[in-house]
């Protein structure tokens, strides 16, 4: 019996993958299991090929696996692409409907099963998938009974015919692979799974179910990949709690009207990917000058330009640091799992609010868009913290307009919403004076300059990072977002003395926290997912020890496998007995 | 009761004398305090230019945001408190070149809010340059030898776009202009207004004089019916653009919020920031 599997269904898009690997995980995460997918998708709606990657595991999974057991194929591309992924001994189940054919050059076993004919027969060939997934419960000799509750869930709003002939899909796929079983060598039986209760979600879903938590009632938004699900979830979820979405007309316009409401007082966000955020530089400028929170998330994919759309990659991170013209307070967050990404969504509207900054929310496509297993969210650990927000009158004479920028210890003043009696003043991207009224004189600019700055001086989250192992170490890695779980597992296959860290607070750079660690190393080795090394460059402008600082990236498009890591981490471990 | 008065600050606006924005400022304020209108009700959101000035000279809530980018702000303020009245302005360069895309979906949107541009047919603060509204030949810094595009009629590009509320008039006519913005307010959706506001400075030729001499106002239009778009538009191209008056008003449309079911029971500032547990745990469970 097998610990863990990877399991991998492709086709053409647009033929029902996605709902064929999304019935057969999401099954699997109820039964108890932990799951870890990756989806290959192209910018089209219909037609090339597709995946969907899912890692099945009795444990905690927080990578793609390093090949595949199984591979499920509705077309001889996908096995012409993908059967080389397959371990020894690994299997194709595929449709018979096209005659599949593999390289005699693997050592793989092909089984044709008719999918199509099968679920033709029934009266549908859109259930091909059933037929499909009965199959590939056969082969690990998983129970039906989940999948027929699934099934149930999916398709009673359809009547129960459907049901039922979804049913008998799923069974005749079943019996069609048991047919098989005694042809099949190795084992692709899994263990049995334990009873915990856990999600199964895209790191999109934990980051729009923070932001209802943080008391988001209102979001503007332009569709882009892959941070479009954002938007749909609050317009499916936002009219639930008496809220809106409003798709605008760009970019500049989703965060300047974001910009709008938080002035007003209601807590909303944007969220974008990199061209996006492009657009948006201004007005994150704007938010700053103004001391109007703001939150945007930025879930990163491949550029520069339109780049790789629909891939993999880190490299806005620089943009999310310094882009925009003049200095402004900023908090740049990345939240190190899907877990994590709903509790930072949470902190992030709670910064903003407090510290009167805009907050950049990061996450990596692989992160955004991956679906994986994770612990249920906890709601007694959901605080809404509004800082020096005014939103009740005051008894005060307006003769004069409220110091909305007075000078304060903090640096954070007073600021009341418009309605508020006794709070009116103005706001402006120009440099201004306590009361807000453009204001460009010389002492004025230093005072209101350094009043902003001294915001965010001596900022550090409560958990500027998460770490793994111990301040000493022979080796530290840093890595930031879906990085983290790929490091994770690669760092525990080696017997060496390895402290792992994902940063979450990326901007104000936490180096006072980060400090021991960093002396405490060996080695320190930086992995991320970008050609120009942004995070090492990053830690190198903080930290003093170049000469032991050491990276590692990746920019095509993939997420890191295990394997990978675990290959350069050793070399360095290596390099390093040598010496 | 606040008068025009109370929406007063002692801020001495830094346009040039015989700017035409002092009389749209003054309109605005008369309009407020017409209407009933406390200072702390309102919320003006201005762009750049020398009309984007204009949140800081008027007592109220003011937010002086980027170029091009009141409408968009305005719609956020709008969106999160119904409660509030909310004024955007600028200029024609600010609604009509870098805002445009913002213009063209804010009158299409029809958020409950009045759009005031001051327009004047010039780059001003930036000294002189040709803007959308220039007309052909319009000789300036930047088309020396005139403009060679065709200039853009705003209150065409509005009923083009859907607008729901469409007025035109001029800075000279304050009395027209302040019952024109007090209806704007009171009208349902998305109000706009253009007001042309002559630059005395880099705009010698469409001047107060111009204006007096070639806009018709609907009114001494026989038989003009400002609630019907087609009678509206064809004035509008017959006239080059050049009318003044209610040009157009839909009555009967509904705004955006009043679209969206149960969204103005409560303004969003009023809205309850925590989930019920309930809630919680019905949206947590979609994740199983």
């Amino acid at each position: 019996m097998k610990e863990q599997l990877s399991w991998k269904v492709g086709g053409q898009q647009g033929e029902g993958i996605e709902s064929t690997g999304e019935i057969f995980s999401t099954t699997l995460n109820r039964m108890g299991y932990h799951l870890y997918s990756y989806r290959h998708f192209s910018s089209r709606i219909k037609g090339g090929h597709t995946n969907n990657n899912v890692r099945i595991s009795a444990k905690e999974v927080r990578a793609v696996s390093d090949n595949i057991n199984i591979l499920v194929a509705f077309d001889q591309q996908t096995i012409d692409l993908n059967a080389h992924e397959l371990v020894n001994g690994g299997i194709i189940i595929a449709d018979s409907k096209f005659n599949p054919s593999k390289d005699d050059d693997l050592d793989v076993q092909l089984v044709p099963i008719p999918f199509t004919e099968t679920a033709k027969n029934l009266g549908s060939q859109l259930m091909k998938n059933m037929v499909a997934i009965g199959a590939s419960a056969r082969l690990m000799n998983l129970e039906i009974q989940p999948f027929r509750d699934m099934i149930y869930t999916m398709f009673i709003r359809k009547g129960e015919q459907i049901v039922e002939n979804n049913n008998e899909a799923l069974k005749q796929g079943y019996q069609l692979m048991d047919q098989e079983m005694t042809h099949i060598e190795g084992d692709f039986e899994m263990v049995p799974s334990g009873q915990e209760e856990r999600l199964f979600l895209i790191g999109n879903d934990a980051i729009s179910f923070g932001a209802l938590n943080a008391g988001v009632r209102f979001m503007a938004a332009y569709p882009i990949t892959p941070a479009s699900e954002i938007m749909e979830y609050m317009i499916e979820n936002l009219p639930k709690v008496g809220g809106t979405v409003i798709q605008t007309e760009d970019e500049i316009s989703a965060v300047t009207m974001a910009i709008g409401s938080n002035y007003a007082g209601a807590r909303s966000f944007t969220s974008s990917a990199g061209p996006g955020l492009s657009l948006m530089m201004e007005s994150i400028g704007l938010s700053g000058m103004t001391e109007t929170p703001l939150v945007i998330v930025d879930t990163m994919r491949g550029g520069p330009s339109t780049g790789l759309p629909t891939k993999q990659e880190q490299s806005d991170l620089m943009q999310m640091i310094y882009g925009t013209h003049g200095d402004i307070p900023k908090v740049v967050l990345a939240p190190s799992d899907v877990e994590d990404a709903f509790y930072a969504t949470i902190e992030a509207f709670n910064i903003a609010e407090y510290y009167q900054v805009p907050v950049i929310l990061l996450s990596d496509l692989q992160m955004s868009l991956g679906k994986q297993s994770s612990r249920p969210f906890d709601p007694s650990h959901v605080d809404i913290n509004r800082g020096k927000t005014i939103t009740e009158d005051m008894d005060r004479d307006e003769a004069e307009y409220f110091e909305r920028y007075s000078n304060e210890e903090d640096g954070i003043s007073n600021r009341p919403i418009p309605g508020v009696k006794g709070g009116i003043h103005h706001v402006t991207g120009v440099e201004h004076s306590p009361t807000g009224t453009p204001n460009e004189s010389a002492e004025n600019r230093q005072v209101q300059m350094d009043k902003r700055m001294r915001k965010l001086k001596d900022f550090t989250m409560d958990e500027p990072f998460k770490v793994n192992g111990n301040v000493e170490s022979e080796l530290l890695i840093i890595s930031f977002l879906s990085v983290n779980g790929v490091v994770q597992e690669a760092a525990e296959r080696l017997d060496a003395d390895i402290t792992t860290i994902s940063l979450k607070q990326i901007h104000p750079f936490p180096i006072d926290a980060l400090r021991p660690y960093l002396d405490g190393a060996g080695g320190i080795l930086v992995i991320e997912q970008n050609y120009s090394a942004q995070l090492n460059s990053v830690l190198k402008m903080n930290y003093h020890g170049h000469d032991r600082i050491k990276s590692y990236v990746k920019y095509d498009g993939t997420p890191f496998k295990p394997n990978e890591i675990e290959t350069h981490m050793s070399s360095i471990l290596k390099i390093k007995e040598v010496l | 009761m606040a008068t025009f008065k109370d929406f007063r600050n002692n801020i001495k606006p830094n346009w040039c004398p015989g700017c035409g924005d002092f009389s749209v400022q003054a309109a605005i304020q008369k309009a407020c305090a017409a209407n009933g209108l406390e200072p702390d009700e309102l919320a003006v959101i201005t762009g750049i230019g020398c009309s984007g000035r204009l949140s800081g000279y008027i007592k109220s809530y003011g937010f002086h945001a980027t170029h091009g980018r009141s409408l968009p702000v305005a719609q956020g303020v709008k969106m999160a408190n119904d409660e509030l009245t909310v004024i955007a302005s600028g200029g024609d360069g600010d609604g009509f070149a870098i805002g445009m895309g913002h213009t063209v979906h804010a009158l299409k949107r029809n958020i409950d809010i009045t759009y005031i541009v001051m327009d004047n047919q010039v780059y001003g603060l930036t000294k002189g340059q040709t803007s959308p509204s220039s007309e052909k030949g319009f000789v300036t810094k930047s088309t020396p030898n005139g403009s060679i595009e065709n200039a853009i009629q705003p209150i065409r590009t509005a009923m083009a776009s859907g607008a729901t509320f469409v007025a035109q008039s001029v800075s000279s006519d304050i009395k027209q202009l302040t019952a024109i913005i007090q209806e704007a307010m009171n009208h349902k959706g998305f109000s706009f207004v253009n007001v042309f506001s002559p630059c005395v400075t880099y705009n010698k030729v469409n001047t107060y004089d111009w204006f007096k001499e070639n806009l018709t106002a609907v009114e001494d239009i026989e038989d003009y019916d400002h609630t019907d778009s087609k009678t509206a538009m064809n004035h509008i191209m017959e006239h080059e653009g050049l009318l003044k008056g209610i040009i157009y008003q839909d009555k009967e449309a509904k705004s955006y919020q009043e679209q969206i079911e149960g969204y103005l029971e409560k303004p969003t500032v009023k809205k309850e920031m925590t989930l019920e547990r309930e809630t919680f745990d019905e949206l947590m469970t979609a994740f199983r």
